[in-house]
């Protein structure tokens, strides 16, 4: 009670100064804030966005927390320390070790991130004089988890500036922007720093300082193995379900994702309409690449044989197509707003994905490029599909005037 | 061709403090007030002074743009003050009552009388603002034709008033009342009942007669328009209440207006929650108090229901057009960690801790806090789930918003009222006002187009 009415009187002397946003944005983290309804309805639901972001959230800690024992994991079995897991509950996977390896690796990451990101965020708040908005708290999140996992910090740092400030801020904040903030992070690392974004030096944690030395280890994914004809040894599709592989930090484990997905699903949070589109839309192009490897249409040779010959089904366990649909996909501000244009964007994504996925062998993960391409053009979507009503409309009207 | 409607888009907002069915007439009120702001858009000019003598009846103030409407008085007594706004603008005329109610005599109506002059008796007598129009939601211009006439005889909102209840056995006026109003349309009159109702309404001639069923906003009539005959361009349909068809009723029988209706007291403040015999106007501090709230309680008084009524002081009066007073806690306190702890004493469309979809049955005790902050829009999709009109919700706000009148037509904002925005409201993540923002694009175009 003290706290509270402490809080609530320092909040209204100080209601006139610049920084007060600030202030607001942790105390009404603390406490849900005062504010009555006036005029409209009387009565709210019980949602807000901060419930939503935290839903979101959630969802995304156990791939967070698995991330963390992976990026141990993968140093240490490239190292030659320890046998490999064989299963998701494997005893050499959830060791002390392999957290320490996380915690040194990936914490700093997550923040780094959030750190900066809201950092931004407070200050366009208090340029702006409006409430700190809750969009960063999901991207955030996402951020260390789509990265590689020896990216220098000071880079992440960049990064976020930019993608928060250009991506989000300059269409004006959370709800306003165009492009998945997250996704114009990783954009913005790719571009800038295409080194560190790719290859097949970074994906595990000591890969490239090891690099040309007697000690060199792999680091390569697997995707980027199949992009050159080769496989990697020593991994099967259990492996790849339950993500006992190489990747960016929080997008290997497949089942944590399935899981969080049918969380955000059950909870009404993500749209069950993108996710499934998404994978359907996966599924389609590989089975058209599927098809025309069996047509004979293209020869081992070709550098495109290695992921156009992979099993359709196997597109979902391999690189980051489920964790793009599960929870950037789905960003509800930048995907298409209403449902028939969430069935074509969903589908689109995916089919676009597994496109880039084959033509592309230098960088073979096409997910955040498909749904950066769709992002720009979700609001076209909506458009035809508004239409729809719209001319519907106007139909009836001339069946009534003829 | 009577249909039946069955709509599962929307939301059934369950709460503790429903109405039961017992009347008490209430204590009679001493003061009353009519406030121009009831009739949406109306301009309106004074004729009964401070300190004139009225019956009721009697006409209080015309409407500038159509002199020959009428604003009557609901009572008999002396109008004591004009409270004035901002720029002299009216904000009420305040009666006090007599004792002995005195009616003004309209005369008895000869039912075999053209449309014409039914809709000249209906100006005169003041029962012509009870008749509203879509588009724009405001009072009809009588010198439109609608296509047709609807009327919800079917209430639906959240511990709204039952019709079937409040209007037993008052069959003839409301057999009176819609055949005159049938006068007035080349159309049809539309009326909703619920299916598994008894009402008043089902033995009615001349009408047509809908059984609508489904959750909340099943009984809007923006819901029957919609399913029946969509409002197109150049359109216009009417709108009558259903409790306001009795006063016309009445007074096509016997000349008399007589303001009197019958409204539910509820919500979860209210001790005993019931019905009350009252006036339009009344004081509302005569109802709350016998058996309703604390005296000194930290309750919302509303003047209608949580979802499109009034906020109202305990001395503020009963609006034009409703008929449920509800009360309800205030929630102005701050709760701690109210964000993200699992919720279960509140209502919610979602299942983000929020365990609400675990027993749909379940009355809730909802208060006035807005469980979060004005945000943009973020979330989509939900506000379709409780959206039974086939029009694109957010996209016609943001046309709102963004004030593009040729997007806000396409979209079909002819059809809409800000009532039919209430459920997307209720349950906006980002809390927008979705009301204010269509009433605010219905005046818009109201200006623009006319």
């Amino acid at each position: 009670m003290g706290l509270k009415q402490n809080l609530h009187n320092f909040k209204v002397k100080n209601k006139d100064k610049k920084w007060i946003p600030a202030f607001n944005a942790l105390f009404t983290f603390l406490y849900m804030p005062n504010e009555t309804t006036h005029g409209g309805t009387h009565v709210k639901a019980a949602d807000d966005l901060k419930r939503t972001m935290n839903t979101v959230i959630i969802a995304l800690v156990p791939c967070l927390i698995f991330g963390m024992f992976n990026a141990g994991y993968q140093h240490y079995l490239a190292l030659g320390d320890i046998e490999s897991a064989k299963g998701f509950l494997g005893a050499s996977f959830w060791t002390w070790d392999n957290l320490v390896i996380g915690i040194i690796k990936v914490l700093p990451l997550v923040i780094v991130s959030y750190g900066v990101g809201l950092g931004v965020e407070f200050l366009f708040a208090i340029i702006k004089g409006h409430e700190v908005e809750e969009g960063y708290l999901v991207t955030g999140m996402l951020v260390p988890l789509i990265v590689p996992i020896d990216i220098p910090l000071w880079m992440l740092a960049v990064a976020v500036i930019f993608g928060v400030v250009i991506g989000k801020e300059v269409f004006g904040g959370t709800g306003m922007n165009i492009l998945n903030p997250a996704l114009t992070i990783r954009a913005f690392l790719f571009f800038a720093y295409p080194t560190w974004m790719s290859g097949d030096k970074v994906w595990v944690h000591g890969a490239v300082e090891r690099a040309g030395t007697p000690d060199a280890i792999s680091g390569e994914t697997l995707l980027g193995a199949y992009a050159q004809n080769n496989t990697l040894a020593g991994i099967d599709y259990w492996d790849m379900f339950w993500g006992l592989i190489p990747g960016s930090v929080g997008e290997t484990s497949k089942f944590l994702i399935i899981i969080g997905g049918l969380f955000l699903i059950f909870t009404k949070i993500g749209s069950w309409r993108i996710i499934l589109s998404t994978v359907i839309g996966a599924l389609v192009m590989g089975l058209i690449f599927n098809g025309v490897v069996d047509a004979g249409w293209i020869s081992e040779t070709s550098k495109f044989y290695g992921l156009m010959s992979v099993p359709f089904w196997q597109h979902l366990i391999i690189g980051s197509i489920l964790f793009g649909a599960v929870y950037m996909a789905t960003d509800p501000v930048t995907a298409s707003q209403t449902n028939k244009g969430k069935w074509i964007y969903g589908f689109l994504i995916g089919f676009i994905s597994i496109m880039i996925r084959v033509f592309n062998p230098a960088y073979p993960e096409g997910v955040f490029l498909a749904i950066l391409l769709m992002n720009v053009f979700a609001p076209t979507i909506d458009h035809y599909v508004v239409q729809g009503n719209v001319k519907r409309r106007m139909k009836r009207l001339k069946a009534k005037v003829a | 061709m009577s249909k039946d409607i069955r709509i599962k888009k929307g939301l059934d907002i369950k709460l503790v403090g429903e109405a039961e069915k017992t009347t008490e007439n209430a204590i009679r009120s001493n003061f009353y007030s009519v406030r121009p702001e009831d009739f949406h858009s109306i301009i309106p000019k004074l004729v009964a002074k401070e300190g004139t003598r009225v019956k009721a009846g009697e006409t209080l103030f015309y409407n500038k743009d159509y002199e020959d409407m009428k604003f009557v008085s609901p009572v008999s007594g002396e109008v004591t003050e004009i409270q004035r706004g901002p720029r002299r603008r009216i904000d009420a005329i305040k009666i006090t009552a007599d004792k002995e109610q005195d009616f003004l005599d309209h005369g008895t109506f000869d039912a075999s009388a053209s449309g014409e002059k039914v809709k000249e008796h209906l100006l005169a007598s003041g029962c012509w603002p009870f008749i509203k129009q879509r588009p724009y939601d405001i009072i009809a211009n009588p010198e439109n034709s609608p296509k047709a006439i609807f009327i919800s005889g079917y209430a639906s909102a959240p511990l709204a008033a039952d019709l079937d209840y409040t209007l037993q056995g008052k069959e003839k006026e409301l057999q009176t009342a819609v055949n005159a109003l049938a006068k007035l349309t080349e159309g049809d009159l539309h009326i909703s009942v619920g299916q598994n109702g008894n009402s008043p309404f089902s033995g009615l001639d001349n009408i047509k007669i809908h059984k609508v069923s489904g959750p909340h906003p099943s009984g809007n009539v923006g819901t029957l328009i919609n399913k029946i005959d969509p409002v197109n361009k150049g359109e216009v349909v009417w709108t009558v209440n259903a409790q306001d068809l009795v006063i016309i009723g009445e007074l096509l029988l016997t000349g008399k207006f007589n303001a009197e209706r019958i409204i539910a007291f509820a919500g979860s403040s209210v001790k005993k929650p019931r019905y009350f015999k009252t006036k339009i106007g009344a004081e509302v501090a005569t109802m709350i108090y016998d058996n309703g709230v604390e005296k000194d309680g930290n309750d919302r008084i509303i003047s209608g229901n949580v979802l499109t009524g009034k906020q109202v002081a305990p001395d503020g009066h009963l609006d034009y057009y409703n008929n449920v007073i509800t009360v309800i806690p205030e929630g102005d306190d701050y709760e701690f960690f109210g964000w993200n702890k699992p919720v279960f004493d509140k209502i919610s469309t979602s299942r983000a801790f929020t365990f609400s979809w675990l027993n749909p049955k379940k009355k809730y005790d909802l208060n006035t806090n807005t469980n979060g902050e004005h945000r943009a829009f973020v979330v989509t999709g939900n506000y379709e789930e409780v959206f039974p009109l086939d029009i694109y919700p957010m996209q016609i706000l943001k046309a709102c918003m963004y004030k593009d009148l040729d997007e806000m037509e396409a979209l079909g904002m002819y059809e809409v009222a800000p009532e039919d925005f209430a459920l997307t409201e209720f349950i906006c993540v980002s809390k927008q006002p979705h009301q204010k923002i269509i009433r605010e694009g219905l005046d818009l175009m109201l200006k623009e187009i006319g």
